[in-house]
């Protein structure tokens, strides 16, 4: 029986292999770039390195390069840093409730792996969610991201210019290609990506909040107000939004 | 460990894990009630909708390059393709786009 529930893990696990396969291709370019600024910030290659490995937070690292230029106290970054990624609560709340129930540390082990990209992934795969397929999503993700940063760092400049700039498309294509399979005949769906997308961008181009906030107001107040609609909607006695 | 820039990263990996833990420790085996399921089961699609928009018009300069590698992403997809192929995709569309224009 032991050996059965083993393979089980083992083939979820290679589901999230593959399935993180275009993560890991997405964070390539992001990683790359992130160790070629770590580079002329001033950064060692073991302190670049060490940030992927132990912040593994994109926007985040970015930020903390832009600031260490600016001469910004590190308590600062720090405290910016939990702003710029309170958001994954609301991600990890969410994996939570589709997640396969498991010991509650291997669910810590992979709660540390839940970016944006490896959330989503997890979210619209239509299986379930068990602890070796997040394994199997994050660490891939993770190789990637820990790899390409040293990459980065050491052979950044070789690469050519208009490769690096056409592969920052790769992880919104990646999001879209996520989305667009269930946008398909759900309603609900399109009304949901649209809003947090318009309130998204109405929140950010007018300066009312940093991007770490503005994505955590779009995504609950969506999430909330569609929810609330699709309620209301029921018990009024009208279809079912989907 | 007298390096600044160590203590920087390992308090920024603390407040980075702390949301992402969180969450499993405070609703381990609690039923939600149906409204507040229904709110999580939406994030995804929401998140989704707030990571693409209005970020990926500024990847470059041209709001029209990002446009445009949206719109590949979006037209493969919709065509059926898995995510890794439109991902390709729209990175060979930009990389054709930009070497003529």
């Amino acid at each position: 029986m032991a050996d059965l529930a083993f393979e089980r893990e083992l083939s979820s696990f290679r589901r999230g292999v593959q399935e993180g396969t275009s993560i890991a291709i997405g964070y390539f370019p992001i990683a790359i770039t992130f160790g070629l600024i770590a580079k002329s910030t001033g950064l060692s290659l073991s302190e670049t390195v060490l940030m992927s490995l132990i912040v593994f937070a994109g926007a985040s690292q970015y930020m903390a390069l832009n600031l260490l230029t600016l001469g910004t106290g590190i308590y600062e970054i720090i405290l910016t840093t939990f702003i710029v990624n309170i958001r994954h609560f609301l991600m990890s709340a969410s994996l939570n409730e589709k997640a396969e129930d498991d010991h509650l540390l291997k669910k810590a082990g992979y709660a540390f792996g839940i970016t944006d990209e490896t959330f989503s992934v997890a979210s619209m795969n239509n299986k379930e969610v068990t602890s070796g397929y997040m394994y199997g999503v994050n660490g891939i993700s993770y190789a990637s991201w820990v790899v390409s940063s040293g990459l980065g760092f050491i052979f950044g400049a070789a690469l050519p210019h208009v490769l690096q700039e056409s592969m920052s498309i790769a992880l919104y294509a990646m999001f879209i290609g996520l989305l667009v399979p269930s946008l398909k005949g759900h309603v609900k769906v399109v009304l949901l990506s649209l809003t947090a997308a318009c309130l998204n961008s109405a929140f950010t181009l007018s300066h009312l909040l940093s991007t770490g906030w503005s994505i955590v107001a779009a995504t609950l107040l969506s999430a909330v107000a569609i929810e609330a609609a699709a309620v209301l909607k029921k018990k009024r006695g009208g279809q079912e939004i989907e | 460990m007298n390096n600044p820039i160590i203590w920087m990263i390992i308090g920024m990996g603390i407040v980075t894990y702390i949301p992402r833990l969180l969450p499993f420790i405070l609703f381990k085996g609690k039923e939600l009630p149906p409204f507040w399921q229904g709110v999580l089961k939406n994030i995804p699609f929401a998140t989704l909708g707030a990571l693409i928009f209005p970020a990926v018009l500024f990847i470059q300069d041209n709001v029209l390059y990002g446009l445009l590698g949206a719109a590949s992403a979006f037209l493969l997809s919709y065509l059926g393709l898995n995510v890794i192929v439109s991902v390709l995709g729209s990175i060979v569309v930009l990389t054709v786009y930009s070497s003529f224009v």
